[in-house]
């Protein structure tokens, strides 16, 4: 693959994966936001293969497909049983409105390019000088984490943090050593597991799983 | 620094079987429990699990504690520091597994929770056990925190174990709060990470501690920087501290009381655990000073937090809750400060801390047995109803309050001298303030429900006083035996501060 045309897949590639992000926050449909997410994951995927590709590296390719099978199969079906169990098929009071997302996505983002100049710095590459896009999306998954209200909600920010955190990882160091992703990504997995069983319950307890009105724990 | 870069030679049979153990024991006791559910057998076997890993623990003590390291297979690794840790777990571990037994027949008997419920305890306590060992012995800082991940997935459900509304509320914020933090505190390792590999540690060794320690001069400062933030962010909340602190007083106060022992006696160490590994190649490869003001901000602001919070308290295993994350921005003052003298104290304090906090939730879960309530308008005249009970508490509080003769008053005392050794004079002389407030808040909150009136009727005998008080006492006995002789200790403790101390 010449230079030329791995820097425009990768630049492709990350482009549509904030693009994703912030389509993300526009949306209250959540079963369009896990639609989303689904794609990401299929993006988080392409990516890790094309640096496969790039540096003629068996193990990314194992890594790619395990990141493909977990973020854009299994990490979906769990999320979109726990849509089909509750009663709450949109965000309906998202703490913070459209326009003010937009402008808080802008802002993040531009922190994300502040905050990872020392990072591109350090080792100038078509690789790293993508990487502010993947700590705006850890931005981003944060910012959906504290303005939204459904369990389900909270759960998609939380993955869409951790799918910035895995491409700054892939951007970075062509992804960490492979004891330690197997590591995470089981610990991923058994999180979303455990979020899931918990808003059954929450569902099951209140009849809703809005958190902002579960008042009892204060102080 | 010296006694880290000792190579280690090769690994003997028996040092791996000593760490393979230290990990195993709790597994076995784990399986054991998921295989014939909860009875006596199994309820003694997790005490048994927890004395292994002391046992285990005093003798990777004896054998690191001249500088050497213990490998196993190039994922396990002990230090001296390690040895620490297996101690502060072995010592709270048994303290709370033996508590577990009385707890979970008393909750049992009173139909709080049924046979699967108490199945699923058993299992869970001592995979979180395993996971702790694990995270102290890993040589990889990515396993290290994969393994403290673990410990937020093994404990969602202890936290919501009674199962009532608001422990479900407690369980997700402690859930939701403490994976956002890890997940910071991943992207703060990834960071590390490449650092490390643009300084040409190769791929497979670069989330060594070790090699991590060996090449921290040569680390890129723009890029620690910012992981050393994460990291701090991301443990942090783990341990405790502000600013994503608030799972804590929930998931303290909910989850049943030997948990709470483990959470805040052990769990809460461990994150300062890893901050500490971390400081260590933070001081070498950035301006020190911005290490220490980061720290001390983020020990500061957690001190006040707990201080403020505290004066007001209603709720008796929050305010404990509260004490954690004053004693842990305490802690984190020392690791600030960093000197070997410094660390070797917020070792002993870490010890100290564990096993009175031990005490201290043991003893309010069988409060709010006897009384039903979590309220300290609930809780009248503990002294005299319940005096075996009301004393061990009351000793519990004066541990934890820092008064002789138990360590934590050697240990606090030695924090103080190091912060003025270092030069910091005025932020020892601010974390003193906030320790009075502390100390006036405790004692007058908590006075009434030792002393006060005894005109309540007097509710049921307590069944079974000697098994649930046993490990109690035992435990403020240690206590104090460590305050008055620090020596078993010593030489260990020199021996840690010398690998985390920097200078």
């Amino acid at each position: 693959m010449s230079t030329t045309t791995y820097t425009l897949a990768l630049n492709l590639i990350c482009g549509a994966f904030l693009l994703v992000a912030v389509l993300m926050l526009l949306r209250r449909d959540l079963a369009a936001i896990v639609r989303l997410l689904t794609i990401q994951g299929v993006l988080l995927a392409a990516l890790a293969a094309l640096l496969g590709a790039r540096e003629g590296s068996l193990e990314l390719y194992a890594v790619a497909l395990g990141v493909l099978l977990l973020k854009a199969v299994v990490l979906p079906i769990v999320l979109r049983r726990t849509l089909r169990d509750s009663s709450e098929a949109r965000e309906t009071k998202p703490l913070v409105n459209v326009t003010a997302s937009m402008l808080a996505a802008t802002l993040l983002t531009l922190l994300a390019y502040a905050l990872s100049r020392p990072l591109v710095a350090l080792a100038p590459s078509p690789a790293t000088e993508a990487v502010p896009i993947g700590l705006a999306v850890v931005f981003l998954g944060f910012f959906a984490l504290v303005s939204r209200r459904r369990a389900l909600s909270q759960v998609v920010g939380f993955l869409l943090m951790d799918n910035g955190i895995s491409a700054t990882a892939f951007l970075v160091a062509g992804g960490v050593p492979v004891i330690v992703e197997l590591g995470v990504s089981l610990d991923l997995l058994l999180i979303v597991l455990v979020l899931q069983i918990l808003a059954a319950r929450l569902q099951v307890t209140f009849g809703h799983t809005d958190l902002d009105e579960l008042r009892e724990l204060r102080d | 620094m010296n006694t880290v870069l000792i190579v280690p030679t090769d690994s003997t049979p028996m040092e791996v079987l000593l760490l393979i153990t230290t990990v195993g024991a709790p597994l076995a006791a784990a399986a054991a429990a998921l295989f014939f559910g909860w009875c006596r057998a199994v309820a003694w076997a997790s005490v048994a699990a927890s004395a292994a890993i002391l046992t285990c623990a005093v003798i990777v003590a004896v054998r690191t504690t001249d500088g050497a390291s213990l490998v196993a297979g190039g994922v396990l690794r002990a230090d001296a520091l390690t040895a620490v840790m297996l101690l502060v777990i072995g010592a709270v571990s048994i303290i709370a597994t033996w508590a577990g037994v009385s707890y979970i027949d008393e909750e049992l008997a009173s139909g709080h929770t049924d046979a699967k419920g108490a199945r699923l305890y058993a299992v869970l306590v001592q995979l979180f056990l395993a996971a702790m060992v694990l995270a102290v012995l890993a040589s990889n800082l990515g396993v290290l925190w994969a393994a403290i991940e673990a410990t937020t997935i093994v404990t969602a459900f202890l936290v919501g174990h009674r199962r009532t509304p608001a422990a479900l509320e407690a369980t997700w914020k402690y859930v939701m709060i403490c994976s956002v933090g890890i997940a910071l505190a991943y992207l703060g390792t990834i960071l590390v990470y490449y650092a490390g590999r643009e300084a040409g540690i190769d791929s497979h060794g670069s989330l060594e501690w070790t090699q991590l320690v060996a090449h921290a001069g040569e680390l890129d400062p723009g890029v620690m920087r910012l992981a050393f933030a994460l990291l701090v962010l991301g443990f942090g909340t783990k341990a405790g501290l502000v600013p994503l602190h608030s799972w804590l007083p929930d998931a303290h106060s909910q989850a049943p009381a030997p948990v709470s022992a483990l959470m805040s006696g052990v769990l809460l160490s461990v994150a300062v655990y890893a901050l500490l590994r971390y400081h260590v190649i933070a001081v070498a490869a950035l301006n020190p000073t911005f290490v220490r003001a980061l720290l001390l901000t983020v020990a500061l602001a957690s001190l006040v937090l707990a201080a403020s919070l505290l004066l007001a308290q209603r709720d008796y295993k929050r305010l404990l809750a509260y004490s954690s994350i004053e004693h842990m921005g305490l802690v984190v003052v020392g690791v600030a400060v960093g000197t070997p003298l410094a660390v070797a104290a917020l070792l002993l304090h870490i010890l100290g801390h564990g096993i009175g906090k031990a005490v201290l939730f043991c003893g309010s879960g069988q409060i709010l047995a006897a009384t039903g309530t979590t309220q300290i308008s609930g809780v009248r005249g503990l002294l005299m109803r319940r005096p075996v009970l009301g004393a061990t508490f009351a000793l519990g509080l004066a541990a934890l309050l820092g008064l002789p003769p138990f360590s934590l008053f050697a240990s606090e005392l030695g924090l103080a001298r190091a912060g003025v050794q270092a030069g910091l004079g005025w932020v020892i002389a601010f974390t003193m303030v906030i320790l009075l407030v502390v100390f006036v808040a405790i004692t007058v909150r908590t006075a009434p429900m030792l002393f006060g009136s005894n005109s309540d009727p007097v509710d049921s005998p307590p069944p079974r006083t000697a098994v649930a008080t046993a490990p109690l006492v035992t435990a403020l006995v240690a206590l104090a035996l460590l305050g008055v002789f620090a020596w078993p200790l010593g030489q260990l403790l020199h021996t840690a501060a010398e690998i985390a101390g920097t200078r």
